[in-house]
């Protein structure tokens, strides 16, 4: 069915690639190919298709883009348009994109334990490296990923770690532990927030009796959830995207942060990474299956692997990007993280997708905003 | 047309058949398409498993009901039933006098008065939300206005209280408008007459006015409450993201843990306690 | 008539509740300085950077293309509907199922239709939101016009009938022409609602450019700026004139009627 409609939409891409590619990929199918009946799992890009008949439809992250990705990538690629949607968490994404068969969306920006996940249901498209030469700008690490070796179908947009966010002149003493945020002390007391967003909820808890972020052991878990329980009554909130505004503010003195969101470069606002450990996050792009625009899709990401976009991110929401060829362009702020360097990034847990075992932290975060 | 009609027999019966049709098909296809059929799907989850990915998978299970009863959700359903019935005591508390005063304006009074309480209701409903958290919240207006004075701050959002309050700045407009129809459509006559006969102001209201508009305050109870118990954008606004209340959780349940047999189950939850309520609403109706 | 001063308390103060947030929205969205809560000096900066954004523009025109759309399907089969349960049956259930989209809290619509648009394999978009926004202002047009139906006299639609006239004819020529106000009446009632409808459109749209509820709704999510004053007063300034102009033409009307 998507391949009938695949090939409807691009008729001219099919007559484009012409003799050439018809010879070269031998054999009946690609006789086949114009009334639709070809059947190979991955699918067979083109090169140099016209990506002016090719729409892309994207979903990210609020402000995690530039403003005007849309339009400079619309005339820098030539396709017909670009349309960015936004989601606010990764579950927000996944509930999209899982909730019907043709999301309509391309291109999505979702965590790696994520596009692990995705890809296990069949949703993602591998990346054609072919199509995305400016892979090589990214730093040998991030081929190292543990939820995606050889980023095989995922491409990795930003990287750091978790940890606890604060106020230098708030705080009586610096945060050095998950226990401060977990069983702050009583100047602290309701000016505390933590996450929501499933694994970085477990995460503090986890890290602070010392397991594996991704540990999958019943009692793990329940010890885990005993702690944010009791942290409970002490939050001021649960936030997953405002975090840095209570801390500005001073609502709040301590928040449990992803680095880039830790608005350092204020005054009085500094970062640390918890003795006990934290892990490694990636944020990546993937191509959904259910694409019509795939190579205009991998012709967006190779556009935004661009040192010169790819250092957006790092220079305007101060996240680390895995591109060196970007890093070594961008001027590190007064105050920012942006100079920690990927090897000691690695140091940090990867989250991986657990399978069924991932329902578990699901029921876990539901059970916690649940108690009363 | 009309000789065509004559000769036939029965065109009165014919052109009701037709008629029937013609009128009623196209709104109750829609309303079987959009709201049985998706209804009964929901219906129908509730005995299903979420998949490993989200999803569901056609596996006949009772889990959902058994989680259901948990008192950890049990008490978010109770926790909602509390906020939104505090919420409806309080508007009624306060729209009962407004109501009753506003029919007796003097004309063009009254209607000044009718439409100063509907306009806040006109704009949008985040932003009326989003009012309170310029007020509220840690360095807010009302902080700063006690600064002045010397106190605080205090951590004045996120509380039940902080809940109670957004949910009745947006529903109190619905409990004055049937509580003034219902007063203002009384016999003014009655109240004179009992004054006459010597009742005191109070006795009147006691004994006139508010059995007359007890039809009124239902309707307004009942209007204040639905929207309240199914909130779920106040509760994450002003409350913090704390799954407070069973619309937080249903959301969550369809839109981050993507559990969507166990959001249908907290659904048909949310459903029946409306549905027992409305029976409690009939029954009392009848018998004011 | 004595009444108690007492009284004047809660009616005050129901005045007071309801107006001094608006107020201070207002006031705030005049603020010259960064925060939504210092107020530093007046301003119109906010209202610029309001007109400059597209996300809000966007949302604008695609609230109006949504309340558009949906309030002529809602107005078209909400009324063939109520003169159809007013005139063509007596069932009690059919009564029931057409109230039921309004009576319903709009969660329980939404995962409704979010569940059902998925289990076709619906790639969600405006067109989703709209006749989704249909379903319930359909119930509140066939409830607006019901009520002008049951008020009227019926002795011109038998008329038309014993004429020999077809029910289409006698809706056409008859019923219609009365009814005009009441569809007027549910029709602009539907339009509103769609407006103001944040929950139903949340759970439908999808990845598509959101409807202007949405974007407050992301945009308060991400933190408070006096821009959401800004937009806060340019809609209550909207609707106090369209309820004011209502005002008038109603009273217009009325004083026409009269004559």
């Amino acid at each position: 069915m998507s391949r009938i409609r695949f090939t409807r939409r691009l008729p001219a891409a099919v007559a484009a690639a012409g003799l050439a590619l018809a010879v070269a990929a031998c054999g009946g199918e690609s006789s086949n190919s114009s009334d639709g009946a070809t059947a190979a799992a991955a699918e067979e890009l083109k090169p140099n298709a016209d990506l002016s008949k090719q729409s892309l439809q994207v979903t990210v992250w609020d402000g995690y883009t530039p403003k005007e990705l849309p339009e400079k990538a619309k005339e820098k690629l030539k396709v017909s348009e670009v349309k960015v949607g936004l989601h606010a968490t990764n579950e927000e994404a996944m509930a999209k994109l899982t909730a019907s068969g043709d999301s309509g969306i391309d291109v999505a920006f979702v965590s790696g334990q994520y596009a692990q996940a995705l890809n296990e249901q069949g949703l993602l498209e591998p990346i054609h490296a072919e199509l995305v030469p400016n892979l090589a700008n990214l730093y040998p690490e991030a081929g190292q990923l543990s939820y995606d070796k050889g980023n095989k179908y995922s491409v990795p947009y930003t990287w750091g770690t978790t940890g606890i966010c604060y106020r230098t002149d708030l705080v009586k003493s610096v945060p050095t532990s998950w226990n401060d945020l977990l069983k702050p002390p009583a100047w602290a007391d309701k000016k505390v927030t933590m996450m929501t967003t499933e694994r970085w909820l477990a995460l503090p808890a986890l890290k602070l009796l010392g397991y594996s972020v991704n540990t999958d052991k019943d009692e793990e878990i329940a010890k885990a959830k005993e702690l944010l329980l009791a942290a409970k009554p002490h939050l001021l909130a649960y936030d997953d995207t405002t975090f840095g505004d209570k801390l500005v503010s001073g609502e709040a003195v301590m928040v449990e942060a992803w680095d880039g969101w830790c608005p350092t470069t204020e005054k009085n606002i500094k970062f640390a990474v918890p003795k006990e450990g934290s892990d490694l996050w990636v944020d990546t792009m993937v191509i959904m299956k259910s694409s019509k625009n795939k190579e205009a899709a991998h012709a967006l990401i190779n556009y935004i692997l661009d040192p010169e976009i790819h250092s957006w991110a790092a220079e305007n929401i101060n996240y680390k990007v895995p591109n060196k060829a970007a890093m070594e362009r961008v001027k590190a702020p007064e105050g920012s993280l942006l100079g920690i360097k990927p090897a000691e990034l690695l140091d940090g847990e990867s989250i991986i997708d657990l399978g069924q075992a991932s329902t578990k932290y699901t029921r876990l975060s539901s059970e916690v905003t649940a108690q009363s | 047309m009309k000789s065509e009609a004559k000769a036939r027999p029965a065109p009165r019966v014919r052109g009701r058949r037709l008629g029937a049709f013609v009128f009623l098909s196209p709104g109750l296809t829609y309303l079987v398409v959009l709201l049985l059929v998706p209804l009964g799907l929901v219906l129908s989850y509730t005995v299903f498993q979420r998949g490993r990915f989200g999803g569901v998978v056609y596996e006949f299970t009772t889990e959902n009901f058994t989680r259901l009863i948990d008192p950890l959700y049990l008490g978010v359903v109770g926790n909602s039933l509390r906020i939104a019935a505090l919420t409806t005591l309080i508007a009624l508390l306060i729209g009962y006098p407004t109501a009753y005063l506003i029919a007796q304006l003097p004309s063009r009074w009254k209607t000044l008065a009718l439409v100063a309480v509907v306009l806040p209701f006109w704009t949008n409903f985040i932003i009326r939300v989003y009012a309170w958290i310029m007020l509220l919240s840690g360095p807010g207006l009302v902080n700063s206005a006690l600064g002045k004075l010397g106190l605080g701050p205090y951590e004045l959002l996120y509380h039940e209280g902080t809940i109670v309050t957004g949910l009745l700045y947006s529903y109190l407009p619905l409990m004055v408008l049937p509580l003034y129809s219902a007063i203002e459509r009384l016999d003014p006559q009655l109240r004179e007459a009992s004054a006459n006969l010597g009742a005191s102001a109070f006795t009147t209201f006691r004994k006139v006015t508010l059995p007359l508009s007890v039809p009124g305050v239902l309707t307004g109870c009942l209007f204040v409450f639905v929207p309240s118990f199914g909130n779920f954008v106040i509760p994450e606004m002003l409350g913090g993201s704390k799954s407070t209340m069973v619309g937080n959780l249903i959301r969550d349940q369809f839109l981050k843990a993507r559990d969507w047999p166990f959001g249908s189950t907290l659904a048909l939850a949310l459903i029946a306690v409306l549905v027992a309520l409305l029976i409690v609403q009939a029954w009392a109706a009848r018998r004011a | 008539m004595r009444r108690s001063k007492l009284l004047y308390v809660p009616f005050w103060a129901t005045y007071v509740f309801l107006y001094l947030p608006i107020l201070v929205l207002v006031v705030m969205s005049f603020n010259s300085g960064d925060s939504a809560y210092t107020y530093e000096g007046f301003s119109l900066k906010w209202y610029g950077e309001l007109a400059g954004d597209e996300r809000i523009r966007t949302g604008v025109v695609n609230t109006l293309v949504v309340a558009a759309g949906s309030t002529v399907i809602a107005t078209v089969l909400g009324t063939l509907l109520a003169v159809g349960l007013a005139r063509y049956t007596r069932s009690k259930t059919l009564d029931a199922l057409a109230l039921m989209p309004a009576v319903l809290p709009d969660l329980v619509l939404a995962i409704g239709l979010l569940v059902f648009y998925s289990a076709i394999q619906l790639t969600l978009g405006l067109y989703s939101v709209t006749l989704a926004h249909a379903l319930f202002s359909m119930a509140f047009v066939a409830a607006v016009v019901r009520t002008r139906l049951t008020g009227a006299d019926t002795s011109l639609e038998e008329a038309s009938r014993d004429l020999g006239a077809g029910p289409v004819v006698t809706f056409m020529k008859v019923t219609l022409p009365q009814l005009t106000p009441g569809i007027v009446a549910g029709a602009l009632l539907a339009f509103t609602l769609s407006l103001d409808e944040f929950v139903i459109a949340f759970f439908t749209i999808g990845n598509a450019e959101p409807t202007l509820p949405i974007v407050i709704y992301s945009m308060v999510r991400f933190g408070v700026t006096p821009k959401i004053n800004a937009l806060a007063a340019i809609l209550l300034l909207v609707s106090f004139t369209a309820v004011i102009a209502g005002q008038r033409m109603t009273r217009i009307g009325e004083s026409r009627a009269q004559d």
